[in-house]
């Protein structure tokens, strides 16, 4: 197996509405230009494309197809699909370049959130029998999951406001962040609640973006940027989709893929919280200590945009190492309810 | 730049499954507001019943019937119920441990208000009066002992005994969903455009094509098309079909043909129907016009076109558009 790294990111911009369609391609083509400015790469140089988005989020069939348009797919490109998040393609595109199948493979995500009613869309991710037909919605779950640790001391409304107030704050130093700013904790502590015992603050902001990485191979990384973030572990897992059937105030697929992946020893970390007390359940999982710089992004407290927002913490993972601030990092990227599905990838400087 | 047009799209679609044998006794049981669990070969009960064990994977050996009541694991507040959720006024969401079972279930909780609400307190389901077997044959939980709720949690036919049902094997869902579906700015200007009974496409910047309706980026060259063109409204048929089959929402009585149409200085056919000749008439490079409806009926959309009809000049050759097939 050869070695593969990331070499280039570019995000959208994380807003609570954009007037494009829901085939992305406004969000895209602009990204698409930014990704190829950077490497100094075209689209000819790409030998496998690979998106993650959402037919439920768009409310039309194929939705990725017209996506397609952006990328120039003539004379026909090799591409592929999954409706996961765009981090989950990038696995798909991580392989073909370990298997010799390409030397550069580009993976995007994108997703029109604000399109219908997202916390209603979502419940379509739950099983089909028991659960979709009850129409729970993201944060009533995710309210579940946050009592079940509060009332066992595992975390505090408290603590969960810290979160929110440090990815605010970290979020100032980035443009494309829906939501910044200074606010402390007692002032997001006396907000109702949205869905008892979560309150705004807790949850992340609906929102519309896309996001996309470029990988590659030894040889051509190396030509092609100073300092790649060489991926030194990559894995995947999943826990029952029967919400009482598992401990929800851990996560056990996080552990797993945080160490197979190698989380030990990462000094930076992005995560894929949609609520405040999910990333504390992730600094668990994934033993990530005090030292660990938690999403320097704002994470996806500052912007969430559905089937990009995964990718985008692989890409400020990896950005960190590639501008030279961090030598170990780690993006992570979650799927489904709960913290249900957990994406691990570790990229390392050389 | 004015804004795209958008306009609301409501797609609705009722699942059928089929349920398996697990599911099945689970589902025939709520019928006859019985829950069953599956006991696992650790000993362990799952409720809703797992359909493979979580330790060996093999099928369930057992189903156990459990509760009725239950117990709250944990719960949340609902303060504005959403389409479809098994209250419409505010309620708890709750992961409810049934009685003799070891792992919770979710539903909703009638209980009034939040402060009613607190982890460890005991519920009973409330049983929907209609019973087909479906999870929602339990309409939702509610405060149990609490005699407030009494007349709803009665179960007025309790007593009467029920023959041994048949199996349920299949699940009706229905799904609805609203969106506000958006037009992007080059299909909007286009839109637009029809409305004034013009049909324009764009040109890309690259290779030069004209596609209409514009698309917002080149396919070929995936850069933005930015140059508007001003197209005539006739032009060839480069492929047809017939259509025999009646289909719902069918506007044109069969037979008739749907063809590809390429409007005179355009590099992409679309699809319309042609009309004003008998199908067998219709034949590749036919040429065509647009026949327009009143101009007082044109809006914003594609329909403002009624379909195209045979101008009765001679056939373009095929050289002309065998590109584009």
């Amino acid at each position: 197996m050869r070695d593969v790294a990331v070499i280039g990111f570019a995000e959208a911009p994380n807003v609570r509405r954009t007037h494009g369609t829901t085939n992305g391609v406004e969000m895209l083509v602009p990204i698409f230009r930014q990704v190829f400015d950077l490497t100094g790469l075209t689209r000819a140089d790409i030998g496998f494309w690979c998106s993650g988005s959402s037919d439920y989020l768009a409310g039309r069939a194929f939705s990725f197809v017209s996506a397609v348009d952006a990328i120039g797919a003539f004379p026909p490109v090799m591409e592929s699909h999954v409706e996961m998040d765009g981090a989950f393609a990038l696995y798909e595109a991580w392989v073909k370049v370990l298997t010799g199948e390409a030397d550069i493979a580009l993976a995007y995500g994108f997703g029109k959130s604000s399109a219908g009613d997202l916390r209603r869309v979502l419940a379509l991710q739950l099983d089909p029998y028991l659960l979709a037909p009850l129409w729970p919605d993201s944060v009533s779950i995710a309210a579940l999951q946050a009592r079940l640790g509060l009332d066992k001391g595992m975390w505090t409304e408290r603590a969960m406001a810290e979160v929110a107030v440090r990815s605010r704050a970290a979020a100032i130093s980035n443009p494309e962040a829906q939501l910044s700013g200074t606010v402390d904790a007692d002032e997001l502590l006396a907000a109702p609640f949205v869905a008892d015992p979560l309150r705004a603050h807790d949850c992340a902001p609906v929102t519309d973006g896309a996001a996309v990485v470029i990988i590659a191979a030894a040889d051509r990384a190396r030509e092609l940027c100073e300092r790649p973030a060489w991926i030194t572990g990559f894995e995947h897992r999943i826990d029952s989709g029967q919400l009482g059937a598992r401990d929800l105030t851990g996560s056990a697929s996080a552990a797993s893929a945080g160490a197979a992946a190698g989380a030990s020893g990462v000094e930076l970390a992005e995560l894929h919280a949609p609520f405040t007390h999910q990333e504390l359940i992730l600094r668990e999982a994934l033993g990530l200590g005090d030292s660990v710089r938690i999403s320097p992004s704002g994470g996806v407290l500052a912007g969430n945009a559905m089937f990009a927002a995964g990718l985008a913490r692989i890409g400020h993972a990896a950005r960190q190492i590639i501008s030279g601030s961090a030598g170990r990092t780690l993006g992570h990227a979650t799927s489904g309810p709960a913290l249900q599905q957990n994406l691990v990838c570790v990229m390392e400087a050389r | 730049m004015t804004t795209p047009l958008s306009a609301p799209l409501e797609i609705s679609f009722d699942y059928t499954r089929s349920l398996g044998p697990v599911l099945s006794q689970f589902m025939t049981g709520l019928a006859q507001r019985t829950i069953l669990g599956s006991r696992g070969a650790d000993g362990r009960v799952y409720v809703p019943p797992a359909e493979y064990d979580p330790v060996t994977f093999s099928p369930p050996a057992e189903l156990v019937p459990v509760g009725p009541e239950g117990t709250v694991v944990t719960w949340s507040w609902q303060p504005e119920p959403r389409d479809g959720q098994p209250l419409d006024h505010p309620f708890a969401w709750a992961l409810i441990r049934l009685d003799g079972a070891d792992s919770a279930m979710l539903h909703g909780v009638d209980a009034g208000t939040a402060t009613a609400m607190h982890t460890g307190m005991r519920v009973r389901p409330r049983w929907a009066a209609v019973r087909t077997g479906h999870i929602r044959d339990i309409a939702c939980f509610e405060p149990a002992g609490n005699e407030a709720a009494g007349p709803a949690a009665a179960s007025p036919d309790a007593a009467v005994p029920e023959d041994k049902p048949d199996p349920v094997t299949m699940i009706t869902t229905p799904v609805r969903l609203r969106y506000q579906h958006s037009v992007s700015a080059e299909e909007s200007r286009y839109l637009r455009a029809l409305k004034e009974g013009k049909v324009i496409g764009q040109r890309c910047p690259a290779c030069g094509k004209v596609y209409v309706p514009p698309r917002g980026a080149c396919p070929v060259d995936g850069v933005p098309t930015t140059t508007d063109v001003e197209l005539p409204d006739t032009g060839i048929v480069t492929t047809f079909c017939v259509v025999n089959v009646p289909f719902q929402g069918q506007r044109v009585p069969s037979p008739y043909v749907a063809a590809s149409v390429l409007l005179d200085g355009a590099d992409i056919a679309f699809q319309h129907l042609i009309l004003g000749c008998e199908p067998d008439a219709v034949r590749m490079g036919m040429r065509v016009r647009a026949v327009w409806k009143p101009p007082e009926e044109w809006g914003t959309t594609s329909e403002n076109i009624s379909h195209f009809e045979p101008t009765g000049e001679r056939d373009a050759p095929y050289d002309s558009y065998a590109q584009h097939l």
